[in-house]
């Protein structure tokens, strides 16, 4: 029976993540649209609104191609690898209090474990395509990911040592009784590394690299078409609203707001995703995009010494304070 | 620190390295080559250790059709050379022209001719910026610029009803007058775009990233660019002072003043610096174009039979007597035209667009050579991206500011 339940709310938050899915690519054409002095999606349904839709049923009967010189097993294996990795993240994510399907003690080090798994998608896409471009793109996402996951963990040192935890749930009950319910503060310097991180770590602009349209054609995803291709597409949205989690987890308390709403106890964190969200977007329609080389620098020489003095502070801060 | 320029056609040997070069192909499909251009790279990892341009997608044979076509008619072809600015290529056209035909266009004609000119480099340098931006991943620059462009484009709607392809400047002066309203609506926009200008600059010129992919990147030496035959803004962003405006003016640009921005070293910011700051220049030349517009007819006084005939046919007299015909007889009178050979440049918003002809007295150009600048500039883009990187590349594609349709003819 208890496997019943739990399969029913897989279901449910399968369904519901898909949607909002769905509706973060509308959200973003329609951002960018209004920030390009243009209007974005107007044709397929009241401004635009059924354009996901649309844009689904299309991928999915698009003819699917698979190149004839690819390694026909990664080659399939690979938009998948990256979907369900991203996936299985959501399992440890707490929307509310107690609305979280597994609640873990190692939440935080398994959304980790499962990110960096994702990337092993986008490299095997990049390397059984057997196309350059897909090869520089899968090349490109490794050495990103690998640098950027280090910065990544080490800003969120600092947050593990204040909550004295790993489990997401009292990561955010630690946040409590500091000021304005969040770590965003005491946390400031970790907040800044781990931002910077989230973009590179989701291949968002201006760490687009992976799939710098103009260098790489469409660097990884080069070859793929049709579902294929829309799975990439839903693995870096489910990517993004997973590292706006994490953000709004260890930074923005989570679903802790300023008064308590009844019924619906997740909408603080839901609108604290789409903050990030925005974000998102807004940095995409504003910057340009980084070397790779430059990258690499900005990683090691700049956010992984800002992240180990932040782990000092904290250390000593706790020490002395607490 | 110059390379010769004998050894830029060596093949460089990867320096104790063992990895394995590989070969790649960018375009003619791709999306950042501009156009049908291809690149066969040499690559060591994303290092480019050599980098061959290849041309000829998008050749038309212009120079050899010019030769069956009369010089009225080849008009129309310069439209087809660099796209993005189809008046100044008619500019160019025309001036070089008239100088073989010993003509004199008329002074109200040389002002209009002026103020197309520099709304085309306007339009061409916008989508420069466009796409120059694009191509370094800043998107929003990207429309903001059309959205600019898009009132050049009307503006050139109304003056001539072509959007793209103009063919209003003829030999010996422009096809018709400008209208009042068009001179309200160009004075608007003037006023309107120096702020655009500020606008594009606070997206990207102090942008971190920006200075990073720019600054120090594409490094090309006055002397090199020298070398290399380099014109327009790709040369004055490496500190040589050369602009045909200034120096050879023709139309009437000695009558203007204005200032030609030098940068100093010429890296991929310095051409950008320079063509942002020769847009401010170009408002400044439209604006005293608009102030000084003499009155007067707009065909030079030894030149009406070369245009279309000044009053409007009604349109049912046009079907029998073709206006072009008149035109045509005219052109087939030998006696019009001077043998001799004629090099003219003219600065084009790309660089120097020369028009040579060589003439054997006939009414048309027994040789016609075009020296494109885009075809000079994708020659440099070899020597320049060796050594970098392919996300270089594509900046110094943008940077160079090349149009296939010139550089193929």
């Amino acid at each position: 029976m208890t496997i019943l339940i739990m399969l029913v709310q897989i279901f449910i938050l399968f369904c519901v993540v898909m949607l909002h899915v769905a509706y973060a690519t509308y959200f973003e054409r329609k951002i960018i649209g209004h920030m390009q002095v243009r209007l974005g999606p107007m044709r397929v349904g009241w401004h635009g609104l059924l354009q996901p839709i649309a844009d689904g049923v299309k991928s999915f009967f698009k003819e699917d191609i698979i190149p004839e010189n690819a390694d026909r097993p990664s080659f399939l294996a690979a938009p998948i690898i990256c979907l369900v990795a991203m996936m299985t993240s959501l399992a440890v994510l707490p929307f509310a209090k107690g609305w979280v399907l597994a609640d873990i003690n190692i939440g935080l080090l398994f959304i980790f474990a499962m990110s960096s798994l994702a990337s092993y998608g986008v490299v095997l896409a990049g390397w059984a395509s057997n196309s350059k471009f897909s090869f520089l793109g899968g090349m490109r996402s490794m050495a990103q990911v690998i640098s950027y996951e280090i910065a990544m963990g080490l800003s969120l040192v600092g947050v593990m040592l204040m909550a004295g935890s790993l489990n997401l749930s009292e990561i955010v009950e630690a946040q409590g009784d500091s000021i304005l319910g969040m770590y965003l503060v005491p946390q400031c310097l970790g907040f800044f590394v781990f931002f910077i991180a989230m973009l590179a770590e989701t291949n968002r602009v201006p760490f687009d690299l992976p799939e710098a349209e103009t260098e790489l054609v469409s660097g990884y995803c080069t070859e793929y078409s049709g579902m294929r291709y829309a799975i990439f597409f839903m693995a870096e949205y489910i990517g993004m609203m997973v590292m706006a989690s994490i953000g709004t987890i260890c930074f923005l308390g989570g679903w802790h707001g300023p008064f308590a709403v009844p019924f619906f106890p997740p909408l603080w964190f839901i609108l604290k995703i789409y903050l990030f969200m925005f974000l998102f977007i807004w940095i995409r329609a504003t910057l340009p995009r980084y070397r790779y080389d430059q990258l690499m620098d900005l990683g090691w020489k700049l956010l992984i010494p800002l992240a180990l003095a932040n782990i000092v502070l904290t250390a000593c801060v706790k020490a002395l304070v607490g | 620190m110059t390379r010769p320029i004998s050894q830029t056609l060596e093949v460089p040997v990867a320096e104790g390295s063992d990895n394995e070069r590989y070969s790649l192909r960018m375009g003619p499909q791709h999306p950042a080559t501009h156009g049908v251009l291809r690149v066969d790279l040499e690559l060591d990892g994303e290092t480019i250790l050599e980098c061959k341009p290849q041309v000829g997608y998008l050749h038309r044979g212009f120079e050899k059709l010019a030769e069956n076509r009369t010089f009225a008619q080849n008009l129309i072809l310069t439209d087809r050379l660099d796209y993005i600015a189809a008046m100044a290529n008619n500019v160019g056209y025309c001036v070089a022209v008239e100088r073989l035909l010993g003509l004199e266009a008329s002074m109200r004609a040389k002002y209009i001719r002026t103020i197309v000119g520099e709304m085309s480099r306007l339009a061409s340098h916008l989508l420069w910026l466009a796409t120059h931006a694009l191509d370094i991943g800043a998107m929003t620059v990207f429309l903001y610029c059309f959205r600019e462009r898009e009132i050049l484009l009307d503006l050139f709607e109304e003056l001539c009803g072509a959007r793209l392809t103009f063919s209003y400047p003829r030999i010996g002066g422009v096809r018709q007058d400008v209208s009042r309203s068009f001179i309200d609506e160009l004075q608007r926009f003037l006023d309107l775009f120096p702020e655009k200008i500020d606008e594009y600059e606070t997206l990207i010129d102090t942008n971190r990233i920006w200075l990073k992919r720019t600054v120090g990147v594409g490094k090309i030496t006055g002397e090199e660019a020298l070398g290399l035959g380099l014109t327009g803004a790709c040369l004055r962003g490496s500190g040589v002072d050369y602009d045909l405006r200034k120096h050879q003016p023709y139309d009437a640009y000695d009558q203007v003043e204005f200032e030609v921005p030098i940068g100093s070293d010429g890296d991929i910011y310095a051409r950008y610096r320079c063509r942002m700051e020769e847009m401010h220049q170009s408002v400044r030349i439209i604006q005293q174009c608009i102030d000084q517009l003499p009155p007067g007819p707009i065909v030079g006084e030894n030149a009406p039979e070369l245009l279309m005939p000044l009053k409007a046919k009604p349109l049912v007299k046009a079907e029998t007597s073709r206006w072009g015909s008149r035109i045509i007889t005219m052109i087939k009178d030998r006696s019009l035209y001077p043998a001799g050979d004629v090099y003219v440049a003219t600065e084009a918003p790309k660089g120097e667009l020369g028009f040579y002809f060589s003439s054997d007295g006939g009414s048309r150009p027994y040789r016609m050579h075009i020296r494109s600048p885009s075809f000079i500039h994708i020659s440099a883009l070899g020597v320049i991206a060796r050594g970098e990187l392919i996300a270089d590349l594509i900046a110094n594609i943008g940077s160079l500011d090349v149009v296939l349709g010139e550089s193929d003819r």
